[in-house]
């Protein structure tokens, strides 16, 4: 039997592999026209961005490979990108929107 | 498929439903085996005789979803004392409801919480009254309760469902706060409300034996901002202070008629749970009405919606938008008017003397609990 293992914080690098859990639900809301994400207690409201991250977070991209891909969607510096989603991600993941 | 509908224009219900509030609140029972002391149910319960049918809740619950109402939250009462517990939950997750129960935890099972689970339900928030067993039970009054929400806490983390800890905060167990965040940590709790007790119903009753003093509300405070910094990604700790010593009024509800309906055990369907309290005020009932009827037409609703109703300091004030003047229940039962400003806010002439209430409160020996049950419902 192994010790219980303490809750640590998730850390969001460019090789993390993000993925929603399943409580989290990422959804269009038909009646207000824009995108939530529904959460235990919270209904959150991502922008645009946010959304096209979290549809590529699938537990197999890299948060590398989602930058590469939105790069090339937006035609925007792979570099500048992966650091914006970095962050936002890393900021999601202290909300227990993501994991990894 | 044929021809498509036109898609650009929006029709008369889509306009609706942009208003429609994001969580439903289903006080499926008054039921409780505990008898907390600052229960958010009205002094005078509903009886079990009068309750909702299956059937009417599922077709609320399709209403809401159609309304575009996001959130459920099942709570009562103890809502795992409705047998059908199981159909409800599986009917919010038919219509894509998110699903949150919320619960003392004293009557489930495992066996009972797996069914939940597998009919969709999709988060468990536990209320906990202390971290301390024998004064959590005592506050309860229901002996063994706290060693049974440890268990039931660990089978909810057991079957990956995400779990909520609730703790409502008083003079007497607001000592223990920090081992209260801790359990929260030890159970594999995401989230911790630390909920200040809000003084209305039977915490209004029990305001001399609840009401902390104000350092005490500031020690609070700092402790929580601290154990936030501590916790990042670990926990996130979600705090309520008292309004007795706040500047500014909470925005009860998220705005009167605005983020929130609450329907009770029988069905009536109201703008906040204490709304009751309010004389003159209608309340229509799923009974009768349909909820997306009840939401944006009914008197109740619209008495205390935006803004039109208020009266100076509010009318002017540059945070009407902000706070929607706080509480109305507050507002009847302090300043004998539904429609003046919450006391809780300094712009009201009578905030020094809301103040000065707590404080006389929790600077006076606590009396005995009145515990929360039928009998002492029907005396007060």
């Amino acid at each position: 039997m192994s010790e219980p293992q303490q809750p640590r914080r998730t850390l969001i690098g460019a090789t993390s592999r993000p993925l929603l859990p399943r409580h989290i639900k990422l959804r269009h809301d038909d009646a207000r026209d824009r995108w939530t994400i529904l959460a235990p207690e919270r209904v959150f409201t991502p922008d645009p961005i946010a959304v096209a991250v979290l549809q590529l977070c699938d537990g197999n991209r890299t948060v590398e490979t989602i930058a590469a891909e939105l790069a090339q969607t937006y035609n925007a510096p792979q570099a500048r990108i992966l650091a914006d989603i970095a962050a936002l991600l890393q900021d999601l993941a202290d909300k227990g929107v993501v994991t990894a | 498929m044929t021809a498509a509908a036109p898609t650009s224009v929006p029709s008369p219900d889509a306009a609706a439903c942009a208003r429609a509030p994001v969580g439903l609140l289903a006080e499926l029972t008054h039921r409780c085996p505990l008898q907390c002391p600052y229960c958010s149910n009205p002094l005078a319960l509903e009886r079990a005789a009068g309750e909702l049918s299956t059937e009417a809740w599922l077709d609320v619950l399709a209403q809401a979803a159609d309304l575009g109402v996001l959130q459920l939250h099942l709570s009562g009462g103890e809502p795992t004392a409705r047998r059908d517990l199981e159909e409800i939950v599986a009917g919010a997750a038919k219509v894509g409801l998110y699903s949150n129960l919320i619960t003392a935890g004293v009557l489930l099972t495992r066996a009972r919480l797996e069914k939940l689970a597998a009919r969709g339900l999709d988060h468990v928030q536990i209320s906990i009254q202390d971290a301390h067993a024998a004064n959590a039970d005592r506050i309860a009054h229901y002996a063994g309760g706290h060693a049974k929400k440890l268990e039931v806490a660990q089978w909810v983390r057991a079957l990956g469902l995400p779990l909520t800890l609730n703790a409502p905060i008083h003079r007497q167990n607001i000592q223990n706060l920090p081992a209260i965040i801790e359990l929260a940590v030890t159970l594999g709790a995401r989230r911790l409300e630390v909920a200040h007790v809000q003084y209305y119903g039977w915490a209004l009753r029990n305001r001399q034996a609840l009401m902390p003093t104000r350092e005490q509300v500031l020690q609070s405070a700092e402790l929580v901002e601290a154990a936030r910094e501590r916790l990042r990604g670990i926990l996130v700790i979600d705090f309520v202070v008292p309004d007795y010593y706040a500047r500014r009024p909470k925005p009860c509800m998220g705005g009167w008629g605005r983020g929130s309906i609450v329907i009770t055990p029988s069905g009536k369907a109201l703008p906040c749970h204490a709304a009751e309290t309010i004389p003159g005020l209608a309340f229509d009932s799923v009974r009768e009405k349909r909820l997306r009827d009840i939401w944006l037409e009914s008197e109740a609703f619209q008495a205390f919606r935006g803004t039109a109703w208020m009266r100076e300091p509010c009318r002017s004030c540059e945070l009407r938008e902000v706070d929607w003047g706080g509480c109305r229940c507050q507002a009847l039962a302090f300043a004998g008017d539904a429609s003046l400003t919450d006391p809780a806010c300094d712009k009201s002439p009578l905030h020094a003397a809301f103040a000065g209430i707590a404080e006389l409160d929790a600077n006076l020996p606590p009396p005995p609990l009145v515990f929360r049950n039928p009998r002492a419902g029907a005396r007060a």
